[in-house]
């Protein structure tokens, strides 16, 4: 029987990025997919009639454009099309809108506050340093810090290196910055309720934090470092849904010889002598690897496909108290037309964008103290686009795919399973919020898809239905990711690597966890590199 | 005529008082100007009723620095040492920690909490030499900070690969995770979160609520202690070493301005119009009042003022000290149980709980409670026979939302003494007087801004390198001849005398330097 080099488990981003760089290297690879279809979490699926959904994630900007230039990805087919606004409706009928013009966010900054259109200035520069300086890490493996090997006293001395050339001030604001809470930081900045909760929801995004969580600054950041075509910060939609990337990916994984099987959910990975075998499928096939990678997230990896016994005693313990947890649900609507928002004027640009319906910082809090309860929160905060607006090519001629993320939504309902009457009241929730903005939303809906933490785990496999494979807090980060010792994607099992977003540089729709983990097993197989690793933007 | 010294204190608080002290021993002119009637701070002995007193402030030491006792070359009197926290049950099945033991829990929980404690230990040991040293700073290059920064790298690597891991996962989480995480009993659990909240704005899920245990723990390894004739004796025992070593203390003296002449700190101006002169003004204000107030913002680099401004210190302790005509009777306690520690947190979720109304204004409505009943252990404090309790009680927020009118105290007011009832039914009867003191009654009382305990939260944007704030962690202020040495200077809070004791040195050395 066949031996291939390596086989990838998980056809999500991060899976068919490390195939098609193991792949581009020469490597004989094999990407095994349990759904009949592939992305994983980036994915377009046709549930209703001639609509496209985007089914988990639904906006893309942290795809490193390294990885897109190294994978020739337009020539597979991915088109990234920037977006504009961004609204926040308020419960007096105001709004308070995001543009991309700086002058027109100025003047709209001003119409709350003068105090906070100056204070915006220098938010953008601090927070843009900030990124700067995360960005430079994200194609990096960390440095173990207790190890004493040159590589790792190298790479630390580089992260030392960046940090001290920022000079003393900028030093202690990076440590200010990494620890605070959301809603902390943007208090020193401004005074405006609503301005404040429109920006804190970048803070709380998948995560199972609240805006007064420490830490949850730094989450921030971690939606504000993806850029379009060189814009840093900017979002935009693939052109055909989500599943355009995982498709584009999977394309250049093809091209460079790769072989996808899909409905080849994996059942174990096999060892054998403390070692990797290859991978036992669930309808009873084995396939033989040297090597094999998973992009599942370690839960899954570990808890799931192996056994305790593979694996050391502290390993597994970390593991099991892995923090993952769902906190997030999602709706996808299909509408028979655009519906109106009336505090808008029609056609606003912001109807192109991100659209909430939380106007304050308590109200962000409290939706966070609903989860803690174990219940969804009951006045959630909707992260709302309707991707057809920009990208027709998701609906019919004149209906509209509308996407909605949910935060917070638990994996269980009071520690038990959720029931069917549950999800739909849930449903509900999110449906009553937009229609109290939207007076005619509620009648052009034709379908609702909806999706707690449970769909999500069955559909995609992420743990808990957490997005972004485990809590970005600090004591789950950079060399802390997945687990201390094992943050530089070699699992401790000869072998066997992890390359999802579990692995630093975490989640989102970023390719970067896939892309270094392939650069380690390149390293280990001396191999040459076939990974990007410096910016040439910054 | 206006007085000279060689060094004016602003505030006779136990920081000050040690700082005073310190720098009269090394030759020193010093002025002492306390507001109040007492010297001390917040951590002073008053009566609140006929007969019965009690620490108003700080009520338990956790952190006395041994090398404060030993430079001052005094000794505090304790009524109690190395107390347990007994944790209440309201069916009578309490448990009992001291250090790592705990009893009353199952085998598992008590071998994880030996492991717990361990671990905890040898982390805060890390911290511990930092508490009596002034932070470094970063990257401005000074021989002695790159050496200081070096000895904490060089203790964390030395740890080993396990320790060092455990180490750098753990600083940042929070106390929920870890707790749940080990142990199963549930007031175990509560007791612990307890322990790396109080006098903070964190609940138990927070992020940072390990190294607010942690920094507990560094004093003096979790020792809680009980000093003879209350908190007020220790600062007696301070003012006086003081005064022997020859530094003037006044009270009553409030000061309104810190004169500022040629960009220099030169004098103060009090209430009553008295001017006093010197080169040197420390000031043991927290740092709020001291820019803000005292000094005025003019005389500040706009950044630093912006940054002074939004140091977070928004109190959420409140007190709560009851005359009582007798013991009440807590199901499963003993008459010398009360002489320890009393912990009501029921479990992890309950201190959480208790957080939440804070974040919105609102006091807990089933609030968390440390308290004791040092009467027992100290006849001094109430007539024969009869008893006090002082209780320290989370979460009551400074800013109010419904403001703190005689409505809201007396609604906390009775959502302690139901939470009490709970556990001592007979409580309400005993009740001879009672005064509650909020944050705002601390910030009154005590001139704290805030009401904050340890003059601004201890986290880790607050911590270390920037306590109080970014570039100004060395006890100098931005304002030559200026400096700070309460608890709002690093290594923050508790009756420690650190911050005093360092900003001695800490001025002394500049002295040396210049």
């Amino acid at each position: 029987m066949k031996t291939y080099d390596a086989i990838v488990v998980g056809a999500g981003h991060n899976g068919l990025t490390n195939a098609a760089f193991l792949a581009k290297a020469g490597l004989d690879v094999l990407c095994v997919e349990k759904n009949d279809y592939i992305g994983g979490a980036a994915v377009s699926r046709n549930l209703y009639k001639d609509w496209i959904y985007s089914n988990c994630s639904y906006v893309c900007s942290l795809l490193r454009p390294e990885i897109f230039r190294a994978l020739e990805l337009h020539r597979h087919g991915l088109q990234v099309t920037p977006y504009g606004g961004g609204v926040t409706f308020m419960e007096n009928g105001d709004y308070f809108g995001t543009y991309w013009d700086s002058e027109v966010a100025h003047r709209e900054y001003a119409r709350f506050s003068k105090h906070d259109a100056d204070a915006s200035v220098r938010y953008s520069a601090d927070v843009m340093r900030q990124c700067r300086f995360i960005r430079d890490s994200l194609l990096r493996t960390p440095p173990d810090p207790t190890s004493f090997k040159p590589k790792d006293l190298a790479e630390l001395m580089h992260l030392g290196k960046q940090f001290y050339e920022m000079g003393e001030d900028r030093m202690y604001e990076t440590i200010r910055f990494w620890t605070m809470s959301v809603a902390e930081y943007l208090d020193e900045y401004f005074e405006t309720d609503v301005i404040k909760a429109s920006m804190s929801g970048s803070g709380i995004i998948g995560t199972a934090l609240g805006i007064h969580s420490p830490g949850t600054a730094y989450v921030l950041l971690h939606h504000y470092m993806g850029e379009v075509d060189g814009n840093v910060g900017s979002w935009g939609y693939a052109r055909g849904g989500m599943g355009a990337v995982s498709k584009a990916i999977a394309g250049a994984f093809q091209a460079y010889g790769g072989e996808l099987r899909t409905d080849a959910g994996v059942e174990k990975i096999v060892t054998r002598d403390g070692k990797v075998k290859g991978v036992a499928l669930t309808n009873g096939d084995e396939i033989d690897a040297n090597i094999v990678v998973s992009g599942m997230d370690v839960k899954r990896t570990f808890l799931k496909c192996m056994d305790e016994s593979d694996l050391p005693k502290a390993f597994y313990r970390r593991v099991k108290n892995f923090k993952i947890r769902g906190s997030s649900g999602k709706l996808n609507i299909a509408l028979d037309g655009m519906p109106t928002f009336p505090a808008l004027p029609k056609g606003s640009p912001l109807l192109d964008g991100d659209m909430h319906f939380i106007d304050s910082m308590e109200r962000m809090e409290r939706a966070y103290d609903d989860w803690k309860e174990g219940t969804w929160s009951k006045d959630p905060y909707v992260d709302m686009v309707i991707p057809t607006v920009t990208d027709p090519t998701m609906a019919p001629p004149g209906k509209h795919f509308m996407s909605c993320f949910v935060q917070y939504c638990p994996p269980k309902v009071e520690g038990r399973e959720w029931t069917d009457a549950e999800r739909d009241e849930f449903g509900k929730t999110v449906i009553d919020q937009i229609g109290d903005y939207s007076p005619d939303f509620k009648d052009l809906i034709l379908h609702v898809e909806i999706r707690t933490p449970k769909e999500i785990e069955n559909e995609a496999g992420l743990t808990e239905g957490n997005i972004f494979h485990g809590e970005l807090t600090m004591d789950q980060l950079l060399f802390n990711r997945p687990v201390p010792g094992y943050a530089q994607y070699r699992a401790p099992v000869g072998g066997l690597y992890m390359c999802g977003s579990s692995t630093h540089p975490g989640g989102g729709v970023m390719a970067a966890p896939g892309a270094n983990a392939a650069r380690e097993i390149l390293l280990d197989l001396k191999r040459q590199n076939t990974v990007p690793e410096n910016f040439g933007d910054d | 005529m206006t007085e000279q010294f060689d060094v004016i204190m602003v505030g006779g608080g136990h920081n000050g008082l040690v700082c005073a002290n310190l720098l009269a021993k090394a030759g020193k002119s010093v002025l002492v100007l306390e507001a109040n009637e007492q010297a001390g701070g917040a951590a002073v002995t008053q009566s609140f009723a006929d007969g019965y007193s009690v620490s108003s402030g700080a009520h338990l030491l956790y952190g006395l620095q041994p090398q404060v006792e030993r430079d001052l070359g005094l000794k505090v009197r304790l009524a109690a040492d190395n107390m347990s926290t007994i944790a209440l049950s309201d069916d009578g099945k309490h448990i009992r920690i001291k250090g790592s033991s705990v009893q009353g829990v199952g085998d598992n929980d008590q071998a994880e909490m030996r492991d717990f404690h361990k671990q905890m230990l040898k982390f805060s040991s890390l911290l511990r030499p930092f508490l009596n040293k002034t932070p470094p700073r970063l990257g401005a290059g000074g021989r002695e900070d790159l050496a200081t920064l070096a000895q904490l790298g060089l203790k964390v690597r030395l740890l080993g690969k396990t320790d060092m891991r455990d180490f750098l996962r753990l600083i940042g989480m929070n106390i929920y995770d870890e707790v749940e995480e080990r142990f199963s009993n549930p007031l175990l659990k509560g007791a612990i979160s307890l322990d790396a909240v109080l006098g903070t704005h964190l609940g138990p899920r927070s992020p940072n609520t390990i190294l607010t245990l942690l920094y507990r723990l560094a004093a003096t390894g979790g020792r809680i202690a009980s000093p003879a004739g209350g908190m007020g004796a220790v600062t007696k025992t301070l003012a006086d070493s003081a005064q022997k070593q020859g530094v003037d203390i006044r009270t009553s003296k409030r000061v309104k301005q810190i004169i500022v002449d040629n960009g220099r700190a030169t004098g103060v101006r009090t209430e009553d119009d008295d001017v006093f002169m010197s080169m040197t003004v420390v000031s043991n204000a927290d740092p709020k009042r001291t820019i803000m107030d005292l000094v005025g913002t003019r005389h500040v680099e706009t950044g630093f003022a912006r940054r002074i401004h939004h140091l977070r210190m928004r109190g959420n302790a409140a007190k709560l000290h009851l005359a009582l005509d007798g013991l009440p009777a807590i199901k499963g306690l003993d008459k010398k149980d009360f002489a320890e520690r009393l912990v009501i947190a029921p479990d992890a979720d309950y201190v959480e709980r208790a957080f939440n109304p804070a974040k919105y204004g609102e006091t807990s409505p089933n609030p968390v409670v440390e308290m004791t009943f040092p009467s027992l252990r100290d006849t001094s404090l109430a007539p024969a026979g009869k008893h006090v309790m002082s209780a320290v009680v989370q979460y009551a927020p400074y800013e109010l939302k419904a403001g703190w009118d005689d409505a809201a105290r007396a609604r906390f007011e009775d959502a302690i003494m139901d939470t009490l009832a709970r556990y001592a039914p007979d409580l309400k009867g005993r009740v001879v007087a009672s005064e509650l003191l909020t944050p705002p009654d601390f910030e009154q009382r005590f001139g704290m801004g805030g009401g904050h305990w340890h003059h601004g939260e201890l986290t880790f944007d607050q911590f270390l390198f920037v306590r109080p704030v970014a570039g100004a962690a060395q006890y100098a202020m931005p304002l030559d001849g200026l400096y700070l040495c309460g608890a709002g200077a690093h290594p923050g809070g508790n009756v420690s005398g650190a911050a005093g004791r360092n900003a001695a040195r800490a001025i002394l050395a500049t002295e040396k330097g210049s």
